[in-house]
C-alpha cells in the first residue's frame, strides 16, 4: 500500500513530447493552410485596391466564377490525392453538355433524357480513363492526354455531323428545358443578392468529398493508393477499383458543370473547354494537393478555386489590364508548389 | 520481479513442443511444419529438402547468406509460390497455399522488408488500412475514428511501443518503430504465425535491438515467429530453433540447447571457407595466435559435422 503512489501511471495527456506541438504548428501541418493564408491575403489586397470588390453583388460574382472551377476541382483534388492526373476534364465537360444537347435535339426528346444520357457519357469517360490506366499501367498523364485529344476531336466532328454547325443547336424551346434550367442554372436570392445555384452545388460537393475523404473507408483507400499503391495492395485495398472510381467521380463533376454550361447559355461551342483542365489542376495544387499523390484535401481544392475566382474577377474590379491575370496565376502556382514541397519534406523527415 | 521470472520460465528450452499430439498417430503436432520441402524453377533447384517447425511462443530463425534460398522459403510459406516437393502442415493439416490471402486466412502473416505502410498517412490509418472499422448504416456508414485510434495506441503499448501521437504520419517514425507497427498490425489481425523478412537488415545497432525486443514481445503473446536474417548475432539471442540454409539446402537444423553462438557463426560462414581465410591471412602475415584459434575452430566444426 505504501508504494501505491509510486505505481500510479503517469498522466498520459502530459506526455512532454506531445505538449510541444502547439495549436499553431498543428494548423501549419494542414494541407490547405498555405492556400488559406494566400486567399486571405488576396482578399485583403483586392478589398484595398478595389472598393467595389467588397459589395455583396460583386462578391456573388466572384463566388460564381470560383464555383465553375471549384466544382471540377473537387473531383480533380480527390483524383490527385489518389495519385493520378486527368487532362481530359476540360473537354469532357463540353462532351457531356454536347451529348445532352445533341441527343435531345436529334430525337426531339425531353431534355431530361439527354441530361441523364450525359451523366452516363461522363461516367463512361471516367471509367474508360480508369480502365486504360489500370490495364496498361501507363502514366495517367499519357492516358488522359490521349483521351483529351480524342474527345476534343469527337466534340467537333460529332457536333458538325449531327447539328451541322460548330455549336450545338439551341434547345431553349424544348420540353423540360425550363425545369432543367431551374436545377442547373438558376439563381437563389440570399439576403437581397442573387447567388448562382452552382455556388451551392460547389459547397455541397466539397462537404460530401471531405466526408468521403476523412470519414469513410474509401477515403482511407484514396490516401493509400496515392501514397503507396503497392503497400495498399499488400494490405488488401482494392487499388484498381479505387482509382477507377476516382476517375468516374471526376466524370460526375464534369457532368454537373457541363449541364450548367448547357442550360445557362442554351447552346455550347464544340471547340470550348481546351485548357480548362489546367485550371482545375492548378486549383487543386494551390489548395495543397501533392502532384505525387497521397496528400491533400477537398477543402484545399475549394480554396484554390476561390483564389482563382478572386484573382480573375478582382483584376476586373480593380480596373487593371486582364493580361496580368495569367502572371498572377503562375506566381501563385509557384508559391503553392514550393510550400507543398516543404510540407511534404517535413512530413517525411523525422 | 515476478514478471521477469515467469518470462524466464516461458522461454525455457527444456521442451520446444507444446504438448499437443495428433489423436490418430499420437505424434506431436506443430503450429507449422515443413517436411522435406523443395522448389525448382524449371531446371534450377532453388530449395531442396528443407525441414523445420514453428510452435506457439517460439522463434524459429532461418539463417543464410544472400542467395541461400531464404526468400524462396518464405515465399512458399506466405503463399506467393508453391512447393514442388515435401509437405507443409498447419496444425497437423497438410496445406499448399495458392495465394497470400490463402496463407493469411490460415493465420500466416508476413512483414516484408518494405513493410507495406504508406509514409504520409497517420499511424492509426496505416494500422487499419484495408480492414477499417466502421460505425453507422447506409450512407452514414463512417470510420470509427476514436475506436481505431484507441486500439492502435493500446496495441502498440502492448508491444511496448511508447507512441507520441497516433495522428503523426508513419513516415516520421524510425525504421525500428515502423517495423513494430507492422508487427503489431499482424498480431492484432489474428496472425498465428508471423514471418519477419530481414527486419534488422537496414537498421543500426540500437534500432535492431529494439526490433529484437518486439520479436520477443510477439513470441510472448503466443505467436510462432519465423525470423529471417543473415546475422547470427541477431538470431541467437531470440531464437529457439535455427535453420541454416546454404545454396538452397539445409546445412543444419538445431535447437538452441544444442548449439552455441560461436558454432552457429562458424556453420554459417562454413568451415571450409574459414580454413581458406586462415590460409589467406597467414600468407599476408597475420597474428599467429589468432590464426591458431581460427584453425582450431575450423577443426572442431569439421569434426562436428562429420559426427552428424
Amino acid at each position: 500500500m505504501s508504494n501505491a503512489t509510486l505505481t500510479t501511471p503517469p498522466i498520459l495527456a502530459a506526455d512532454e513530447r506531445v505538449g510541444q506541438k502547439s495549436t499553431m504548428s498543428k494548423l501549419l501541418g494542414r494541407p490547405e493552410i498555405g492556400a488559406l493564408v494566400g486567399a486571405i491575403g488576396l482578399f485583403a489586397f483586392f478589398a484595398l485596391v478595389a472598393p467595389t470588390f467588397l459589395q455583396p453583388s460583386s462578391f456573388a460574382t466572384v463566388l460564381y466564377g470560383s464555383s465553375t472551377i471549384g466544382i471540377m476541382a473537387v473531383g480533380v483534388s480527390l483524383l490527385m490525392i489518389g495519385g493520378e492526373f486527368d487532362l481530359s476534364t476540360g473537354v469532357a465537360v463540353i462532351s457531356s453538355a454536347l451529348a445532352a444537347s445533341l441527343f435531345s435535339w436529334f430525337f426531339s426528346f425531353n431534355v431530361w433524357v439527354g441530361v441523364f444520357l450525359a451523366l452516363g457519357v461522363s461516367l463512361l469517360i471516367g471509367l474508360i480513363n480508369g480502365i486504360i490506366l489500370i490495364k496498361t499501367k501507363l502514366p495517367s498523364f499519357i492516358v488522359t492526354l490521349a483521351t483529351f485529344l480524342m474527345l476534343a476531336g469527337l466534340n467537333l466532328a460529332l457536333t458538325r455531323l449531327i447539328g451541322g454547325s460548330v455549336s450545338s443547336p439551341k434547345i431553349s424551346a424544348m420540353d423540360g428545358f425550363d425545369s432543367a434550367r431551374a436545377v442547373f442554372a438558376s439563381s437563389v436570392n440570399v439576403a437581397g443578392v442573387d447567388v448562382k445555384i452552382t455556388v451551392f452545388f460547389w459547397i455541397a460537393m466539397v462537404l460530401v468529398a471531405s466526408w468521403i475523404l476523412l470519414r469513410t473507408k474509401v477515403g482511407n483507400w484514396i490516401f493509400a493508393v496515392g501514397g503507396d499503391a503497392n503497400a495498399a495492395r499488400a494490405v488488401g485495398v482494392p487499388v484498381a477499383a479505387t482509382k477507377i472510381g476516382l476517375f468516374m467521380g471526376v466524370g460526375f463533376c464534369g457532368w454537373i458543370l457541363g449541364m450548367h454550361n448547357l442550360f445557362a447559355f442554351d447552346a455550347v461551342q464544340s471547340g470550348e473547354g481546351v485548357g480548362n483542365e489546367f485550371l482545375y489542376i492548378i486549383a487543386a495544387v494551390i489548395g495543397g494537393c501533392l502532384l505525387t499523390g497521397g496528400y491533400g484535401s477537398a477543402v484545399g481544392g475549394a480554396i484554390g478555386a476561390f483564389i482563382f475566382g478572386m484573382a480573375n474577377k478582382g483584376i476586373v474590379y480593380a480596373e487593371w489590364n486582364p493580361d496580368w491575370f495569367k502572371f498572377f496565376l503562375g506566381l501563385m502556382l509557384l508559391i503553392a508548389t514550393v510550400v507543398n514541397l516543404v510540407v511534404k519534406r517535413r512530413a517525411e523527415l523525422k | 520481479m515476478n514478471a521477469e521470472k515467469t518470462r524466464k520460465d516461458h522461454i525455457s528450452n527444456a521442451t520446444l513442443l507444446q504438448g499437443e499430439t495428433d489423436p490418430l498417430t499420437d505424434r506431436p503436432v506443430h503450429l507449422l511444419q515443413l517436411d522435406g520441402i523443395g522448389k525448382h524453377y524449371g531446371n534450377i533447384i532453388a530449395l531442396r529438402d528443407v525441414t523445420m517447425a514453428v510452435d506457439n511462443g517460439r522463434v524459429t530463425c532461418v539463417l543464410g547468406d544472400n542467395g541461400a534460398g531464404k526468400s524462396t522459403l518464405i515465399k512458399i510459406i506466405a503463399g506467393l509460390h508453391q512447393h514442388d516437393e515435401g509437405t507443409l502442415t498447419v496444425m497437423g493439416e497438410e496445406r499448399k497455399f495458392s495465394s497470400p490471402r490463402d496463407a493469411l486466412d490460415a493465420g500466416i502473416a508476413t512483414v516484408y522488408q518494405d513493410l507495406a505502410v504508406v509514409p504520409l498517412m497517420p499511424i492509426w490509418r496505416n494500422f487499419f488500412l484495408g480492414s477499417e472499422l466502421t460505425t453507422g448504416f447506409g450512407p452514414f456508414k463512417r470510420l470509427d475514428v476514436e475506436k481505431m485510434k484507441e486500439i492502435t495506441k493500446n496495441e502498440l503499448a502492448d508491444m511496448g511501443i511508447d507512441l507520441r501521437d497516433v495522428e503523426q504520419p508513419i513516415g516520421q517514425l524510425s525504421g525500428g518503430e515502423r517495423q513494430c507497427v507492422a508487427i503489431a498490425r499482424a498480431v492484432y489481425f489474428g496472425a498465428k504465425v508471423l514471418i519477419l523478412d530481414e527486419p534488422t537488415a537496414a537498421l543500426g545497432v540500437k534500432q535492431s535491438g529494439v526490433v529484437l525486443r518486439y520479436i520477443l514481445q510477439a513470441r510472448d503473446r503466443g505467436l510462432g515467429v519465423i525470423f529471417i536474417t543473415h546475422n547470427p548475432h541477431h538470431a541467437y539471442p531470440v531464437g529457439d530453433r535455427f535453420l541454416l540454409l546454404k545454396r538452397g539446402k539445409s546445412i543444419g537444423y538445431h535447437h538452441k540447447k544444442d548449439i552455441t553462438l560461436d558454432e552457429l557463426t562458424g556453420q554459417m560462414a562454413g568451415g571450409a571457407e574459414l580454413a581458406e581465410l586462415a590460409h589467406e591471412l597467414e600468407a599476408m602475415g597475420g597474428h599467429t595466435d589468432i590464426l591458431a584459434e581460427v584453425e582450431k575452430e575450423t577443426a572442431s566444426i569439421g569434426g562436428e559435422s562429420k559426427a552428424k
